[in-house]
């Protein structure tokens, strides 16, 4: 029987429902100590001293000086400090570590930090530190702007936006055996573990690293939980009693990243029939204080800022710099968000100067097989960008409503997306990732890297091996995430879980059962021991991709995704009210169809927040508002009626025909609401479109939006 | 202190300005409630309180001296709702749906099945990042449905 294509009982069963299932606070081991962090005030400057004011009785204290290896989080580059040596760049950076067995007692310390403050910088624009620049070229620009009868030129921008995870930050660093065992709320245990191992070098015996039941990441998860790691380490090195850390909402607001905010400017060559001959983008992105993620995050901004259109002469450059704001990282979308929230409002204002029909100027260039993207990569029968687009159009009644609403308050508008599925370039060629199985007295174990964090994870790649090997779904299990118990499978991220680790799985499913022959595999577990096979990834053939060019294929295949979004703005508040999201999306093939739907429906409300709802105020370089009062993500009532299409295309090197999916959803949301306020009429370039930014938008003329109707 | 947890009679030493929340996770060992924010804006921490729901975060234990307070654990293990939420999906990484579920509980007492309108208004309190709401709502209808 096959499980693949089917909403199979989760594997995770009733413990979420039941507070059974035990996330990172709920655990507690003996002779614990809670940790806390103490932080920077100011944005940029010299520490001059560092005092305690308390009696240190029962505390265990840790400063720099207590990191056995390199003071550094290593990821990327290696520049961002554990802790504090003597300069921050900015607020909330870590200084000083303490432990106490009581909370209370340990909240209550209290360490006087003296400062020789800097000048700040918090333009991006004038930073004088640029973590990494991209360029990428593709036919001859002024060739193509000597072709075009208009040239439509604007700037874009978007906000910071906050994961708000539910469950915030979390971590518990155990000794044990003369080693470690740091258990924690993450979604790549072994980039927590490449850190831990450049800090504490051979100080300690063995270390592994677990996850926890993880209450939601979104990318908040994938590179932070490295640096509270350290802190509980380091603590509990010192203590020799294990340390929980646990951030507050407070704290996890103004000390962790954030989707960093872009100004994207496009100056594009378009021909009277709505051809896009010319497309010159610039993007520019905020890193914050350290380099984290930046330079992949642009990376794949950049690769995705031209849009799914076809153009034969694009340049796109971008870059990211530093400024003294907390460091800004992942965030689902990874850049891409931002770049195409740019393009696609900027198509709207291309077919506004044309006076075209926004539908048709899409379909004039949107991608097709054959054609190729900015990078050169040609596309083949897994593009369906035309698919997407036809099927929201007629199921929302785009043009019919586009036509009723005119000269109402309410708009409506669409976006076209993409998404890339993997990690970018060369990067699953890098990682090499390992995936494996195992039999059991039962039946067979997945073993790999990759975390539940609410996507489905271990139910959707327990169907695919299920279907692999032929064996029934509930004989399948997964393996906790413990780096000592399973093969380097690569980080959680990327929309590449489904794809790439499921691909690795459908490989080691068919290897087994060459190995097990007719046999179950608990049939063959009891009569020849335990078996295990495992699979490491390999490219596809054909496929190429020049990292200093930035040339060839970006990814193996793309998501393709068409949102249109319904509003109607309040005339004396300028509240915008999103009454309807429709969305149809094409990722291949669907595993589990109820876990791929709420992909779709929990990355559109994603989407819909950071458009209209969530504002970070940074003041004097800290999040000012970074409690849930009044950072306001969307609730029930925000949140609009969703109608979801999810199209199949099945993808012949995906496991039963899976692209990626993770990201995708959060693309759209964005450009289709602010250009259904266009629609409205009113001109809106930057995000969040609070109600404030509203009234203080231009309204467009009769020529404009309007005419375009 | 005195007071009914999930349907017996305890009684739990600790100061009276103590969070409920804090109370229940530490002093009961029932951690299946949840804190997200600790300023009551999330309602991850929910609880029901002579059948009403608050968030326990914001409650002093000494305000649930002699009051009956039923936790997710006090609905064992095999509620329609709790079936309904992994089902449906309203569940994804599951950290607000204890929560979900208690604020939920109330309309279970209405014999119709809630009207998306009531779901939203009950559940306006209730948090949620992964979901976008649409399969909780699901979720509570078809648990309705199904019928406890």
């Amino acid at each position: 029987m096959t499980s693949v294509g089917t909403n199979v009982a989760r594997k995770e069963g009733l413990g979420k429902a039941t507070g059974e299932a035990q996330y990172i606070d709920d655990l507690r081991f003996p002779g614990m100590l809670y940790g806390r962090t103490v932080r920077s005030a100011v944005p940029c400057g010299r520490i001059v001293s560092v005092t305690r004011d308390f009696d240190p009785t029962g505390y265990t204290i840790a400063d720099y000086h207590d990191i056995p290896g390199e003071n550094c989080i290593a990821l990327i580059e290696r520049d961002q400090p554990c802790l504090a040596v003597d300069q921050v760049r900015h607020v909330a950076e870590p200084i000083l570590l303490l432990a106490h067995e009581d909370r209370e007692a340990l909240l209550a310390a209290k360490v006087e930090i003296e400062y020789e403050p800097a000048e700040p910088l918090y333009d991006p624009a004038r930073s004088p530190r640029t973590f990494k620049e991209i360029l990428i070229e593709k036919g001859n620009l002024d060739r193509g702007f000597a072709k075009a009868d208009a040239i439509v030129e604007g700037t874009y921008a978007t906000g910071h936006q906050e994961h708000v995870y539910i469950e915030t930050n979390g971590v518990i660093a155990v000794p044990e055996h003369g080693g470690l065992a740091l258990y924690g709320s993450l979604q790549c245990p072994f980039y927590v573990l490449k850190a831990l191992k450049a800090l504490l070098g051979g100080a300690v015996a063995s270390l592994r690293v677990v996850q926890a039941e993880t209450g939601g990441g979104f990318g908040g998860k994938e590179e932070y939980p490295s640096m509270i790691a350290a802190h509980a380490c380091l603590l509990a090195i010192k203590a020799g009693r294990p340390i929980k850390i646990i951030y507050d909402r407070v704290e996890d607001m103004l000390a962790t990243t954030k989707r960093h905010p872009s100004v994207v400017r496009h100056r594009t060559g378009v021909r009277r029939d709505g051809t896009l001959v010319a497309m010159d983008v610039d993007v520019l992105l905020d890193g914050g204080a350290y380099c984290t993620l930046s330079p992949v995050v642009l990376s794949r901004g950049a690769i995705h800022a031209a849009g799914p259109y076809r153009c034969a002469n694009t340049r796109i450059s971008g870059r990211a710099t530093m400024t003294n704001t907390p460091p800004n990282g992942a965030f689902r979308g990874f850049g891409a968000p931002q770049t195409q929230f740019a393009m696609e409002v900027h198509m709207e204002r291309i077919a506004e100067a044309l006076g075209m029909d926004p539908v048709r100027l899409r379909l004039k260039n949107a991608l097709r097989p054959g054609d190729t993207t900015a990078t050169g990569q040609m596309l083949g029968d897994d593009t369906s960008a035309v698919a997407v687009l036809r099927e929201a159009v007629r199921r929302s009644g785009f043009s019919r409503k586009r036509a009723k609403y005119r000269g109402t308050n309410r708009g409506i508008g669409l976006s076209l997306f993409y998404h890339g599925a993997g990690f970018t370039g060369s990067g699953e060629v890098i990682l090499a990732s390992r995936a494996g199985l195992e039999t059991t007295p039962c039946g067979v174990r997945i073993l790999v890297a990759n975390t539940e964090i609410g996507q489905g994870t271990r139910t959707m790649l327990a169907q695919i091996v299920a279907d692999a090997l032929g064996v029934d779904y509930d004989t399948v299990e997964v393996a906790q995430p413990d780096t000592s118990r399973v093969p380097d499978s690569g980080p959680t991220v990327a929309s590449r879980t489904c794809m790439v680790v499921g691909g690795l799985l459908e490989r080691s499913a068919r290897a087994m059962r060459e190995k097990i022959g007719a046999l179950t595999p608990a049939e063959h577990h009891a009569r020849h021991g335990p078996l295990r096979v495992e699979e490491q990834y390999e490219p596809p053939p054909g496929r190429n991709w020049s990292e200093e060019t930035y040339r060839g294929d970006a990814y193996a295949t793309f998501a393709w995704g068409c949102d249109v979004a319904e509003v109607e703005i309040d005339p004396v508040t300028s509240d915008v009210r999103v009454h309807k999201i429709t969305a149809v999306q094409e990722f291949g093939r669907a595993i589990h169809p109820a876990l791929a739907r709420g992909q779709i429906e929990g990355g559109t409300a994603q989407g819909l927040g950071w458009a209209l709802l969530e504002h970070v105020a940074m003041r004097d370089g800290a999040m000012a508002n970074a409690q849930l009062t009044n950072y306001t993500i969307p609730t029930t009532l925000d949140t609009p009626v969703m109608d979801i299409v999810m199209l199949d295309n099945p993808y012949a090197g995906g496991p039963f025909g899976a692209k990626g999916l993770g990201e995708l959803p959060i693309d759209g949301p964005a450009p289709a609401v602010v250009n259904a306020i266009r629609h409205a009429g009113l001109d809106v370039r930057a995000i969040p479109a609070t109600p404030e930014a509203l009234m203080a938008s231009a309204r467009l003329g009769d020529g404009d939006a309007r005419g375009a109707a | 202190m005195r007071f009914t947890l999930n349907g017996s009679a305890v009684d739990v030493a600790a100061p009276p300005m103590k969070r409920l929340l804090d109370v229940l996770r530490e002093e009961c060992a029932l951690t299946g409630t949840k804190e997200g924010c600790g300023e009551g804006e999330c309602g991850a921490c929910t609880v029901l309180l002579d059948g009403a729901p608050v968030v326990s975060c914001l409650v002093p234990f000494a305000q649930a001296e002699g009051a009956e307070v039923l936790t997710i654990e006090g609905l064992g293990g095999d509620h329609p709702l709790q079936h309904a939420f992994m089902r449906e999906v309203g569940a994804q990484c599951g950290i607000c749906t204890p929560g979900m579920i208690m604020a939920t509980l109330p309309l279970e007492a209405d014999r119709k099945v809630p009207t998306l309108s009531a779901i939203r208004v009950a559940l306006a309190g209730n948090l949620c990042r992964c979901t976008g709401y649409e399969a909780i709502y699901r979720a509570v209808r078809s648990a309705h449905a199904a019928g406890p």
